[in-house]
């Protein structure tokens, strides 16, 4: 199993899409409950596995193309088939999943093996019927949008319109329609005319889920940019910026990086934005755009070890936030296999581990906790034991239901709140 | 993943220095500390995979903190800057290519304000008020970028790379140094020969760019490097240009 890069629900939970670092895409449904197993509601099983992206090599700068899948993104049902968008950092593609339960059986021309069956022996005409057969998923590849970025694609998100999607890269932002893969317009461009001029790039972008002009931008420099397409083509020009000023008791020689922002993702609601720097969460009211209305600290404790991490590039580690379906809670990943669950109305947060041993099947998961003082309680972790190495950096909350599917390296967990 | 002779250290609260050649335990000064952070962003810039291309984010990062530093280092006179002429004399490709640490330089040429980062990390502890004596000599202590991928925000092929490593070592170095390049034995006499063979390279790499006349100091250096970029240097030039249109197309 490969390095799992991207995790996301689709609109109504059913399917879990994933991907990973060799570009394949592994597709979870969700069971249906039945009379004849009614524990099995709420897991989910394979559905689907294709290869998405395949290693490409750029033969003009000599430099290859990573297959690995930076971002899936679904869209919106409409038919019996399932549709999404899968990203590595070049070519976007359209995949279309659809299923097979049944097959045409009394071909008039041709034989069950599909052999051409002679024309003297077809003596009488039929019509074929349709059989059942094994279910069968098959996924085949509908659009490719490609050649349209420099720089490597870090985002895509589909506009509440279900026609059009943008994609940005580490320079610019592309806005595409879904039907359309030979052109794209560009809607943000911050490159400099002189490169070595250059000192922000674009982290992450997103649509908002209601309002189809609008979208924000988020960059290394900690601050997020909402944009209206109806103002002009090219949005280069922002309508808000949302900026929180630095404490300058806290300044270091990090602060820049750690304040680089790794994710942004509207609120289901619309009315508010997370973005997820290295050490916090924040939430911003889309009307204030002076400081967000809410930080929780993730793992503060790292502050003083910001030089290590810088040295073993830890400190350049993209962690991803996401929302509950009400907007009530939060959710980000950590070190060690921790990931943190922020209650916005009662301010309760816990972290809990994703892992083998404290994970048996229906075992209820145990919080777990950050020993930051010098005396370490019993089952607490001391910073200096934490695994590094072990990063959540991608994690999803089911659209409606508290589920939460949480990728730790390789491995796809998957939890579901208790109901007795 | 270090280069030999290259001194880690690290200055987590009360975390044991490990690695450093001396294993003495000891709080660097916050000199020291600066300087480390310095060379290890440096490091860190070069050690790009030469198979995929670099991570723009943390390319751009990584340069920030190296202007930072050098910022600061030039704030509190740790550096002397440039001598504005050195620069004006440049041809048009060292004009035109702004090293990514040249900006306060530029500003300070320029008369104009750079702000000064008065309060230091918790980070930095130290009790020890440190000398401007202390100041190493920068050139010693740096790793030269052999392969430095040039303009790390470019993606340029390798070749094209060749032609640009002249050109970035311009930059680093421009900045790097410590003192005007009156003459060359003034250069020379401060490099400490035996620290390690890069120095050497170092220094004459400098004198190559900086004076114009440099045959004779190619002897100096070690041969491998130098020698193959000045000659790759006029060359390339040109198919920079050329392959800079096309990958920009």
């Amino acid at each position: 199993a490969d390095i799992i890069s991207t995790v996301e629900f689709n609109y109504t939970g059913d399917l879990l899409a994933t991907g990973d670092k060799g570009g394949r895409v592994v597709i979870f449904q969700r069971e249906q409950e039945t009379k004849s197993r009614p524990l099995s509601r709420g897991e989910y099983n394979v559905y689907s596995t294709f290869q998405s992206h395949e290693p490409e090599f750029d033969y003009l700068k000599s430099l290859e193309i990573e297959e690995k899948i930076n971002k899936i993104r679904w869209l919106p049902q409409q038919n019996a088939a399932h549709f999404l968008l899968s990203t590595n950092d070049k070519t976007i593609k359209l995949w279309k999943i659809s299923e097979r339960d049944k097959r045409a059986e009394g071909y008039n021309l041709k034989d069950e093996d599909g052999r051409l069956r002679e024309h003297f022996r077809v003596t009488e005409l039929r019509v074929p019927t349709l059989k059942p057969m094994d279910l069968m998923v098959e996924a085949s590849p509908r659009r490719t949008f490609a050649n349209a970025h420099t720089y490597h694609i870090n985002s895509i998100s589909v506009n509440s319109d279900y026609a059009t999607y943008l994609s940005a890269d580490d320079l610019r932002i592309n806005l595409w329609h879904l039907e359309v893969t030979n052109r794209s317009f560009n809607i943000v461009d911050i490159k400099p005319a002189n490169m070595e001029e250059l000192t922000e790039v674009i982290t992450a972008a997103e649509f908002h889920p209601h309002h189809c002009n609008v979208f924000v931008y988020s960059s290394s420099k900690g601050t997020i940019r909402l944009c209206d397409m109806r103002s002009s083509a090219l949005c280069d020009q922002h309508s808000k910026f949302f900026e929180e000023p630095e404490d300058p008791s806290s300044r270091s020689f990090f602060s820049e990086i750690i304040s680089s922002i790794s994710d942004v993702k509207f609120s289901h609601n619309g009315r508010y934005m997370m973005t997820r720097d290295y050490l916090s969460v924040k939430v911003w009211d889309l009307n204030m755009e002076n400081r967000p209305v809410e930080t929780y600290q993730v793992h503060e404790y790292l502050r003083s070890k910001l030089c290590s991490l810088y040295e073993n590039d830890c400190i350049f580690d993209k962690f991803e936030c996401c929302w509950n379906g009400s907007d009530s809670t939060i959710m980000t990943g950590s070190y060690n296999n921790f990931f943190r669950t922020f209650d916005r109305n009662t301010r309760r947060d816990t972290t809990l581990e994703a892992s083998r041993e404290s994970s048996k099947p229906r075992a209820v998961l145990k919080p777990r906790k950050v020993c930051t003082t010098g005396k370490r309680k019993k089952d607490e972790i001391t910073v200096d034991s934490l695994d590094f190495n072990k990063k959540i950096l991608h994690t999803a909350w089911h659209p409606m239901e508290n589920i939460i599917a949480v990728a730790a390296t390789n491995n796809l967990y998957l939890f579901q709140e208790k109901v007795n | 993943m270090f280069v030999r002779g290259l001194k880690r250290k690290c200055f987590d609260g009360e975390e044991d220095i490990e690695g450093t050649l001396a294993g003495i335990k000891a709080i660097p000064s916050y000199n020291l500390q600066r300087q480390s952070l310095l060379d290890m962003s440096l490091v860190k810039l070069q050690l790009c995979h030469m198979l995929v291309e670099p991570n723009l984010c943390r390319s751009v990062l990584i340069a920030n903190t190296v202007r930072q530093i050098q910022e600061e280092m030039t704030q509190d006179g740790t550096w002397q800057m440039i001598n504005t002429q050195s620069t004006g004399q440049a041809s048009l490709d060292r004009l035109v290519s702004t090293d990514i640490l040249c900006r306060s330089s530029k500003d300070q040429a320029e008369g104009k304000h750079v702000p000064a980062y008065g309060t230091f990390n918790k980070d930095f502890e130290s009790d020890q008020a440190q000398d401007s004596s202390e100041t190493m000599s920068t050139a010693s202590s740096v790793q030269a970028p052999r392969n430095l991928q040039s303009n790390v925000w470019e993606m340029e092929s390798p070749q094209e790379n060749k032609g640009n490593f002249q050109k970035s070592l311009d930059q680093i170095f421009e900045t790097l140094e410590n003192k005007s390049p009156n003459s060359v034995e003034d250069l020379f006499s401060e490099v400490d020969n035996s620290y390690y063979d890069l120095d050497t390279m170092l220094t004459g790499m400098m004198s190559n760019t900086k004076m114009g006349h440099c045959d004779s100091l190619e002897t100096f250096s070690s041969p491998t490097n130098t020698a193959s970029n000045s000659n790759c240097k006029s060359d390339l030039n040109d198919l920079d240009h050329i392959v800079e249109i096309l990958v920009e197309s």
